[in-house]
């Protein structure tokens, strides 16, 4: 979708270099005069906010590791190192901790901003995919670097999630102590953790680029959702966009600087202030919040492989929307139903996320004795022969502790199933019965208005308040 | 000039003027399956680099003096790293193992399958769902255990009974020495 534009050498030495190496074209053309839809509204300034946190990520993460050991017995006291004695060690340590969870909420904010205007639909399903691509890698890293402090969540989380791999038929032990290089997890896999953690950063950086290549091709879709039908729908992306881009981060790294230098443990788990003991499980172990959601599914199905089969489709499933989705409108503003179901499917994301926290077996509801229950065990103890003393005893017992409850894995089960059910049939029977509201004719006539587009009377974008 | 020809039948490699396939066909396909041979042969060690190293396996057996432990008590001790539960059951508890009828059961398998000495049981402590270390102070309603992450529950035998653990908690090899000495490996 390039527009007409195209860069021109201003001196005897960009020429030079432009025959050569023409990165000041490729700067010029791809981003600063990249023709950009007008209506792109906050929402649309999160893919700048993550690449920002990408960086800052990367740049305290090198940092850290010039001060941490990846050693069992040195990681945990090497991280207090950090905190205590390193110039700004605290700092560095509670800008990376606490910069992985901005990472994720940029990330799920950019995620249903595409979900909730159609970004994934056709010509998007590439850049879509590579997206989930990136997620995934986000995921790992995060999970490979919350290991790293070797705190007792770090060890016992470290071993929870590798275990995942123990589900596989056959192989499933093999490939879990290959992973581990041991019985266990061990200082064979915090070494190898640390590794990882530092390449993979990169290699999302790497997916990155193809992802901007990707939707540089169609270009931007927009909160219309309807395609750009020429000059006069779209401005340069300099400086419309790096303006807007520039002022959405610093309200976000208000928020991360709140979050480091006020609140810099809230999202941590105080478990991890322990080191880690392989003979220790703590009482309630939790992911980071990040990763509740899908714990909570785990969680929700009594079987071990179906359990890890629904967590990881819960999150593969987001690469089919293009085609789960029937509907040809794009953006949710023309979908009326698809807009309600939207919320829904947030609230229940979060519904699963508030399960993911909690104990399995904590209950909602108490909707009373289990009469049930009860009868079969005073049933029983007539029958054993006992005396109507101690029936009376048994029934008391039974009384207390059989009791008819709505508990949190039910809550989960029901939203488990609303979350697949919201991809399928969902989405899919949708696009066949909802009648979407018109679309307008064009970007720029929808946004000045319906006086004309921008030939016919429209003030210019420039003059607008 | 190499050709080779029919043989028998069988078509090995045509030369140029027999048919399409030519000597430097030939050469592409043997030099390409060479290669990805070699690739596939240099990839293996970093494959199994991963695997536990030597010093890994080389852990091998512990000795563990039972005396001190009296009925109704449980210890843990490491061995490969992981944790092994040495329990010194109540006779109630071995009763409630050994009637247990095999049909109630996820994993049947009976007690006496499980133990060399009904009054001790040796099981490696670990929950065979996701790795936690179940818990012996929450009992769960077999008198077991309960793992405190996702609420499987285990029998007086450490067989699975509820919650989404597949299988029994593992007996691992091991031999009594002596009435008090054990050694697990
Ligand atoms: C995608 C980007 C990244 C994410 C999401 C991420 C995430 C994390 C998380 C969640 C932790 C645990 C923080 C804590 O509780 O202390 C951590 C620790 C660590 N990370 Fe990263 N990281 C990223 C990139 C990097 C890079 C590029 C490096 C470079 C080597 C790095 C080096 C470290 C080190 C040394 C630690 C241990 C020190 C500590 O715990 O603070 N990280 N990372
Ligand atoms: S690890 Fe024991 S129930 Fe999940």
């Amino acid at each position: 979708m390039h527009g007409e534009y195209r860069y021109e050498p201003k001196n005897g030495f960009m020429k030079w270099l432009d025959s050569r190496l023409p990165i000041m074209r490729l700067l010029d053309e791809s981003v600063l005069q990249f023709p950009t839809p007008k209506n792109l509204n906050y929402w649309f300034t999160f893919g700048g906010i993550l690449t920002f946190m990408l960086a800052v990520q990367i740049v305290t993460g090198i940092v850290l590791a010039m001060h941490y050991v990846p050693q069992e017995t040195m990681a945990f006291d090497s991280v207090e190192h950090i905190m205590r004695d390193v110039n700004y060690g605290w700092l560095l340590r509670y800008a990376h901790s606490n910069g992985a969870s901005m990472f994720f909420v940029a990330v799920y904010v950019h995620i249903f901003r595409g979900l909730y205007y159609g970004s994934y639909k056709a010509p998007r399903e590439v850049l879509w995919i590579l997206g989930v691509i990136i997620y995934l890698l986000m995921m790992a890293t995060g999970f490979l670097g919350y290991t790293l402090p070797w705190g007792q969540m770090s060890f016992w989380g470290a071993t929870v999630i590798t275990n995942f791999f123990s589900a596989i038929p056959v192989v499933g032990d093999a490939v879990t102590q290959w992973l581990w290089g041991s019985f266990a997890v061990d200082n064979s896999t915090l070494q190898r953790f640390f590794s990882l953690h530092y390449l993979l950063p990169f290699v999302i950086a790497g997916v990155v680029v193809l992802h901007i290549w990707a939707l540089h091709v169609p270009g931007n879709n927009n909160p219309l959702g309807i395609d750009v039908k020429g000059p006069q729908d779209t401005v340069p992306f300099h400086p419309y966009y790096t303006v807007k881009d520039g002022f959405a981060l610093a309200v976000f790294v208000l928020f991360f600087a709140a979050l480091v230098f006020f609140a810099p443990n809230l999202l941590g788990n105080p478990d991890n202030f322990v080191p880690a003991n392989r003979l220790v499980t703590p009482m309630h172990i939790v992911p980071e919040w990040y990763y509740l959601p899908f714990y909570a599914i785990l969680r929700s199905v009594p079987s071990k492989l179906l359990g890890v089969i629904l967590l990881f489709g819960g999150i593969l499933v987001w690469a089919f929307l293009p085609w789960l989705d029937t509907s040809y409108v794009r953006s949710a503003r023309f979908r009326p139903i698809f807009r309600q179901l939207f919320w829904v499917f947030g609230v229940v994301c979060i519904g699963l996320g508030w399960c993911g926290a909690q104990t399995p077996d904590h209950v909602i509801v108490d909707l009373g004795p289990n009469m049930t229950a009860i009868n079969a065990a005073v049933d029983h103890a007539t029958k054993a022969g006992k005396t109507p003393e101690e029936i009376a005893a048994v029934q008391k017992s039974a009384e207390a502790s059989e009791r008819v409850t709505f508990a949190v894995v039910d809550l989960s089960r029901i939203l488990t199933i609303a979350y697949f059910a919201f991809f399928f049939p969902g989405l899919f029977l949708l696009g066949w019965v909802e009648t979407p509201l018109p679309l307008p004719e064009s970007i720029s006539k929808a946004v000045l208005g319906t006086r004309g587009g921008a030939a016919s009377g429209g003030r210019p974008l420039e003059q607008r308040g | 000039m190499i050709t080779i020809r029919r043989k028998k039948g069988l078509i090995l490699a045509h030369s140029t003027d027999d048919a399409s396939v030519t000597r430097r066909d030939f050469i592409y396909v043997a030099s390409g399956t060479m290669a990805a041979l070699g690739a596939a042969a240099a990839v293996w060690p970093l494959i199994d680099q991963m695997n536990p190293s030597a010093d890994t396996l080389a852990l091998k057996e512990i000795e563990v003096d039972l005396a001190s432990i009296v009925p109704g008590q449980q210890i843990t001790v490491e061995w490969r790293k992981k944790p092994v539960f040495i329990r010194r059951r109540t006779p109630d508890e071995i009763k409630q193992a050994e009637e247990t009828p095999l049909d109630e059961l996820k994993d049947p398998q009976a007690d006496s399958a499980r133990v060399q000495k009904p009054e001790w049981l040796i099981v490696v402590a670990i929950c065979t769902h996701l790795g936690c270390i179940p818990s012996k102070d929450m009992k769960g309603e077999y008198g077991g255990w309960l793992c405190p992450c996702h609420g499987s529950q285990y029998d007086t035998s450490g067989r699975i009974r509820k919650g989404p653990a597949p299988n029994n908690l593992a007996v691992p090899a091991y031999k009594f020495l002596s009435d008090t000495k054990v050694q697990i490996g």
